[in-house]
């Protein structure tokens, strides 16, 4: 059953007492919390995404709770509890639905090592995939959201699930996570696009969560397989520029923005050099979303060149 | 009050792989919380197990496996990096606990997590060790004079050592309890029977009897129990690598007489027994009976390790568990240090909490 299907008090109340449990990807996750804007990100977002019933293996429970004590009348505070434990500090309780965006990637990062997971962003067209690491602030999920609403299908804005058996990238297809500016830029390059509430003074600054189109999650169980690896960066005013970029080097950096590559040992070494072995590496610099468009059909146009 | 589930497959000799997904759920989150999620995978690796387990929870297992073998891989690695730091120091090294089950290829650390490696040496070496692990960069980031004051002369270990690239962490020891610990164990003592690790000139574990008692002290005189079912199944694992040595439980028995360690083995021995169906001769339960407690504190304690030793975890709680941690948190204090020590130091600490140093 679709999220949809439910009412938002509906939504409310699972959250508030069992939980609710969404397919988010290969994953499975329980969330709770009585917070109110934690359920209404879930409802505006989630909208397309599977709730399962009780009777399925839940993968990771996710608690998103207030503040108790006296401090829930100083400051209201959400806090992440996973397993009893509080990996995180508390935050400002309207910073609650980001939170748990970041507790969920958390739990992946910190667990999924039957994949070997990149900090990066995953596109797909034509069954190829483009995975795009990236530091923050080289506008990595601003040109993963352009790209997404021009003909290409969103697998993930923050984490690569690469196969350790093969090198399929499965899809992950939870929102996309916009910064400051990046905001407004979506909002007119996307008219009609849903967005989360805006959350200002985060660690990240003012966030908002951009909806995947319905397209998108309707495909979720279909993997991709890589193609390129293209590092982004926004420079503004520059022209498109996409340069060949050495493979060695795109596998060291990979293996730098890779959260277990390390635990894998000689797995993560070997399922990194197919990705690579498979791959063309670019380095793309860019200042107009149109721009990054035409840049990226061009290598699909170009691909059996 | 039901027995926690993790507990169960250890306890159970026909154990199978055969649980609701709500259990399995609990299950998973009672071992990451005690640190034995990938001893819990190559329990079923072991016994064949694994492809029984469902699709759903197969996942946890097989990435915990993962993550256990890169850590020996990693602490192997350290290992041989201290072993080299330390070539000029005419000493011998003995690996304490995890790094010892691991290089002496003991049952004990199949699927063993680590968070650092315990090496201990004669108190006399400590300062040459010291600084020949700083000069392969190991440093010490402790900088408040009284903590480092409080290790140098009250504890039986140094501040830990981390190297400055790798973030490895070392605990540099010359005993294992405390010198002013109510089972204070002279460091000398130990270092007679230490055992030579084949193919590692210079590095050394504890004898077989020495490990047993050494884990079964930390266990009742750590504050914290987080890893207390961890460090329970650690002795679990050593007594079945050790109980055939002929005349092991008689050294036992008469090693912890000499050390004074009488106490931890008696309650040791009871948790194996009420949790993991531990059988020993009964000759070695009748003479451990006459070393044990008086009654009282028997009973109390049977309590509070009873509650302690279960998973840190939601599922595991009930409402005494919060109390018992507690009374045995307060209880590791008062056996690491006598009042007119540990009350000064604990007002300090507060004091401290309360009023940190601007750095």
């Amino acid at each position: 059953m679709k999220l949809e299907k439910l009412s938002a008090s509906a939504v409310q109340n699972k959250l508030k007492s069992n939980g609710l449990i969404l397919k988010i990807g290969p994953f499975s996750f329980r969330i709770i919390s009585p917070i109110a804007s934690v359920a209404d990100g879930l409802v505006a977002l989630y909208a397309n995404h599977v709730v399962l019933d009780d009777s399925h293996f839940v993968d990771y429970t996710v608690t998103i709770a207030s503040a108790s004590g006296w401090r829930r009348w100083t400051r209201r505070q959400a806090i992440f509890q996973f397993d009893g434990m509080e990996p995180f500090i508390p935050l400002p309780e309207d910073h609650a639905f980001p939170l748990l965006e970041w507790s969920m990637n958390w739990c992946i990062a910190m667990h999924a090592h039957h994949y070997l997971l990149l900090h990066s962003a995953v596109i797909e067209k034509e069954g190829c995939a483009v995975v795009m690491p990236a530091p923050p602030g080289s506008g990595k999920s601003t040109l993963c959201a352009g790209l997404v609403h021009r003909g290409w299908r969103l697998l993930s804005d923050e984490l690569a699930l690469i196969s350790l058996t093969g090198t399929a990238i499965t899809p992950l297809g939870r929102p996309i996570s916009l910064k400051n500016q990046s905001i407004e830029v979506m909002r007119s390059f996307v008219p009609g696009a849903v967005f989360s509430k805006e959350v200002l003074d985060t660690s990240k600054g003012r966030v908002s969560l951009m909806k995947v189109p319905t397209a998108h999650t309707e495909r979720i169980q279909e993997t991709a397989q890589p193609r390129w690896v293209v590092f982004p960066k926004y420079v503004a005013g520059s022209l498109p520029q996409m340069v060949p970029r050495s493979k060695a080097n795109s596998m060291l950096e990979l293996g730098r923005n890779s959260f277990n590559y390390m635990v894998l040992g000689l797995k993560g070494f070997e399922v990194l050099s197919k990705v690579i072995d498979a791959s063309d590496c670019y380095d793309f610099q860019y200042s107009q979303l149109d721009d990054a468009v035409a840049a990226f059909d061009d290598l699909v146009a170009r691909r059996n060149d | 009050m039901s027995t926690p589930l993790l507990t169960a497959v250890w306890a159970e000799p026909g154990w199978r792989p055969q649980l609701s997904v709500r259990e399995w759920e609990a299950l998973f989150g009672q071992a990451r919380q005690s640190s034995l999620l990938a001893r819990l995978a190559y329990l079923h690796v072991d016994k064949g197990l694994l492809p029984e387990v469902p699709d759903g929870p197969r996942p946890h297992l097989e990435g915990a496996l993962r993550l256990a073998d890169r850590q020996q891989h990693e602490v192997r690695w350290e290992v041989d990096c201290i072993r080299r730091a330390l070539r000029g120091v005419d000493t011998p090294i003995v690996l304490l606990k995890g790094a010892a089950y691991l290089m002496a290829d003991l049952s004990t650390a199949r699927g063993r997590l680590f968070s650092d490696i315990d090496i201990l040496v004669p108190h006399d070496r400590i300062a040459d060790t010291e600084s020949a692990l700083f000069g392969a960069g190991w440093i010490s980031d402790e900088r408040d004079a009284y903590n480092e004051r409080y290790y140098r002369e009250w504890m039986h270990e140094i501040p830990p050592l981390r190297h400055i690239h790798r973030q490895s962490y070392i605990d540099l020891h010359h005993t294992i309890t405390p010198p002013t610990s109510r089972f204070k164990v002279d460091g000398q003592e130990l270092l007679r029977n230490i055992q030579p690790l084949a193919g590692y000139p210079g590095l050394y574990v504890l004898a077989p009897v020495d490990m047993v008692l050494h884990s079964a002290v930390h266990l009742f005189q750590e504050g914290e129990f987080g890893h207390g079912l961890r460090d329970l199944l650690d002795l679990h694992d050593l007594f079945a690598d050790f109980q055939g040595r002929p005349g092991f439980w008689d050294a036992l028995l008469n090693r912890a007489d000499g050390l004074g360690l009488q106490i931890p083995l008696f309650h040791a021995t009871f948790h194996l027994r009420r949790l993991f169906q531990f059988s020993p001769p009964p000759q070695f339960l009748e003479r451990l009976e006459k070393m044990g407690p008086n009654p009282v504190s028997r009973t109390l304690m049977a309590w509070m390790l009873g509650l302690a030793l279960r998973p840190d975890h939601p599922s595991c709680d009930s409402r005494w568990t919060g109390l018992a941690r507690w009374l045995l948190y307060v209880r590791s204090h008062a056996l690491r240090m006598p009042m007119r020590l540990l009350v000064p130091h604990l007002l300090r600490k507060s004091w401290m909490q309360r009023f940190p140093q601007k750095p």
